[in-house]
């Protein structure tokens, strides 16, 4: 592709952008005096606040590029990662799980693990959690220099340097509060800077429901417009899988292990300012997560739909032979934005890359102060030196993310490699909490070899597919070949895997009293929140209302 | 936690949006009297200009109702 001349009004939009998020960063300094104001953004943001921060941690380059990018690769099966793969999990969080959270008053979610089992559970999974963080990083890194390089035929180095220090800066000036003052920027900036191409795509094309009749019409032995209807069978639809696989290995394993055991997005729910508000703050973020297929996922089917009529002049990119699905929404940019509307839409773009890499930076500089610097190394730092290390490690974790970026980029599309990378290391972590956190009798031994299981044997089974040790038939049982249906299933057995060890190792070792687990384990701890709270503004009636619109998108799109 | 009140977040980003779309708009009408030489697709329905004033106005009340608060 020709890269597009930015006019001066789109270079000025770009501008008023970074220096907006380097005045926030800049403004907040004065605020952040004290480790809990770096870490924790003082712990005093509303449920909203929280929310949006929860939602907008995760809506980096794998909500943009990836799965505008993934839904051309596999179709509508791809809203699966919104709804069922979303929503029951935050539900879950907000209702049964940020209790023995936020009431514990840790710092990280492997700080909870301390408390729950032990100290080597805690370190092992807060090296695994900083190592994942950094690679994921390195994605949003990647993912940045996609959309510089496409636009404005950027060097690739150029730009990941670029936005890597802009985010060392507002990061290391004043932590977690400004990563959340600028996601929920970046949030707003998202739904003004995208969802337009949804709107004229539609206009262009006719309606939704031509879309969908002209999609059908290209591929009439798979389905790439039905969520359901055609997964009994992975030969018939797009991401070659089984329902079975969407429902255990996304809906359960994935999904639950993403979304109740990532520190970065819960550490934005340790923020607010009581337990009610830390409750309703994934529960409020879940509305926001079910809209979010009206921009990414309907880009990606007004893509297929002009790639496949040849007068639209419209095609992907193609790196090497091999097609460039990431370049979908780029290039739909390209396609109907003039200039400022341009400067807006890779302004969108890049608050998500930058939003994501500086959630990414304040989770692991609190997981390395925390759970593996003063854990481990240095026992009785003081606060002011706490501090200083979480500036520190701000830099020195942008520094690594730069290296793993380089990484991601010999992988053909981004979302695979960000599912391969949850599956060895949250897949199993989930297994650990769930039943740590719900059955008393586990033990400090069991959850930690149970881990230790769990991550190598989806790291063993990723290594075994990738050099084609084994077929990967044995693991996904089905004939048909998806990047994706592999990482569905290899985390489902990683977390039944850590599961069953974690069980076994527990019935044969000692366990902890039940006087020490009040507070950590339900059933032990008596839970009173919100009962003098009318049942229309608790948190359960709210995440019902969440259940019932998740139902009927799904009946809706069967 | 410092002593210093905050502005709330919703000031910023009521600020970004009406900057950024005033821009935009602003833009978009300079478009009309001099066309540019990339044409895009449905540029005839000047989404830039309406899609800026939607921008401003939504951008407008947040920032206008914040401007004095503080957290």
């Amino acid at each position: 592709m020709q890269a597009i001349g930015l006019s001066f009004i789109d270079w000025t939009i770009i501008l008023v952008y970074f220096g907006f998020v380097l005045g926030i960063g800049w403004y907040l300094r004065r605020f952040t005096t004290s480790q809990e104001d770096f870490f924790l953004a003082g712990r005093k943001n509303s449920s909203w606040v929280a929310g949006l921060a929860f939602l907008s941690a995760n809506l980096g380059a794998l909500e943009l590029l990836g799965m505008t990018g993934n839904t051309f690769k596999y179709g509508m099966y791809v809203a699966h990662f919104y709804w069922i793969g979303a929503i029951p999990a935050m539900l879950f969080l907000g209702i049964y799980m940020m209790p023995f959270y936020y009431s514990s008053k840790i710092n990280s979610v492997p700080g909870y693990l301390k408390l729950r089992f032990d100290e080597k559970t805690r370190v092992l999974n807060g090296v695994a959690f900083a190592v994942m963080t950094l690679l994921v990083s390195g994605i949003n890194l990647y993912a940045m220099a996609l959309v510089l390089h496409t636009f404005l035929g950027w060097n690739w180095d150029v730009s990941m340097w670029v936005s890597a220090i802009t985010v060392a800066i507002y990061v290391g000036l004043s932590g977690l509060m400004s990563a959340i003052f600028t996601e929920i920027i970046q949030f707003f900036l998202i739904w003004f800077g995208l969802f337009l191409i949804s709107i004229l795509g539609i206009i262009e094309i006719g309606s939704l429901s031509e879309i969908m009749a002209r999609i059908n019409e290209y591929s009439s032995q798979i389905s790439f417009t039905t969520l359901w209807s055609s997964s009994s069978n992975p030969t018939q639809n797009g991401m070659f899988i089984h329902w079975g696989g969407i429902v255990l290995g996304l809906g359960f394993v994935l999904s639950f292990g993403y979304w109740t055991t990532d520190f970065l997005v819960i550490q934005r729910a340790f923020s607010a300012k009581d337990l009610r508000s830390a409750r309703m703050t994934p529960i409020l973020a879940s509305f926001f997560k079910m809209a979010l297929p009206f921009i990414v996922i309907v880009a990606g089917l007004i893509a297929i739909v002009l790639s496949n009529d040849p007068k639209s002049g419209f095609s992907l990119l193609h790196d090497g032979g091999q097609i460039n699905y990431d370049s979908a929404l780029p290039l739909l940019i390209a396609r109907y934005y003039p200039s400022g509307l341009v400067g807006l839409g890779i302004t969108a773009l890049l608050a998500g890359f930058m939003a994501g890499q500086a959630g990414n930076i304040s989770a692991f500089n609190t997981v390395w102060t925390y759970d593996i610097y003063k854990a481990v190394l240095n026992k009785k730092a003081t606060d002011s030196h706490l501090l200083w290390m979480g500036r520190v490690s701000t830099i020195v974790g942008v520094a690594l993310s730069l290296v793993t970026a380089y990484w991601a980029k010999s992988f053909p599309s981004i979302m695979d490699y960000m599912q391969a990378i949850f599956s060895w290391v949250n897949a199993p972590l989930f297994a650990t909490m769930l039943l740590g956190m719900f059955v008393w009798w586990i033990t400090p031994n069991g959850a930690f070899w149970g881990l230790v299981a769990g991550m190598v044997s989806s790291f063993s089974m990723y290594l075994a597919v990738k050099y084609e040790w084994i077929n990967e038939s044995i693991i996904t049982m089905s004939n048909v070949r998806s990047d994706m249906a592999t990482n569905f299933w290899r985390a489902w057995w990683a977390w039944l895997i850590c599961a069953s060890v974690t069980i076994i190792i527990s019935l044969f070792t000692k366990k902890r009293l039940k006087e020490e687990l009040v507070g950590l384990v339900k059933g032990l701890t008596h839970e009173n929140h919100d009962q003098f709270i009318p049942f229309v503004k608790r948190p359960e009636f709210v995440a019902l209302i969440s259940l019932i619109v998740l139902i009927i998108l799904n009946l809706l799109f069967w | 936690m410092s002593e210093h009140k905050m502005k709330p977040i919703w000031f910023f980003v009521g600020l970004i949006l009406l900057v950024i779309g005033g821009l935009i708009t602003l833009n978009g009408i300079y478009l009309v009297f001099d066309p540019p030489q990339r044409v895009t697709v449905l540029s005839e329905m000047h989404p830039d200009i309406w899609w800026g004033v939607i921008m401003m106005v939504f951008g407008g009340i947040m920032y206008f109702k914040t401007r004095n608060q503080t957290v």
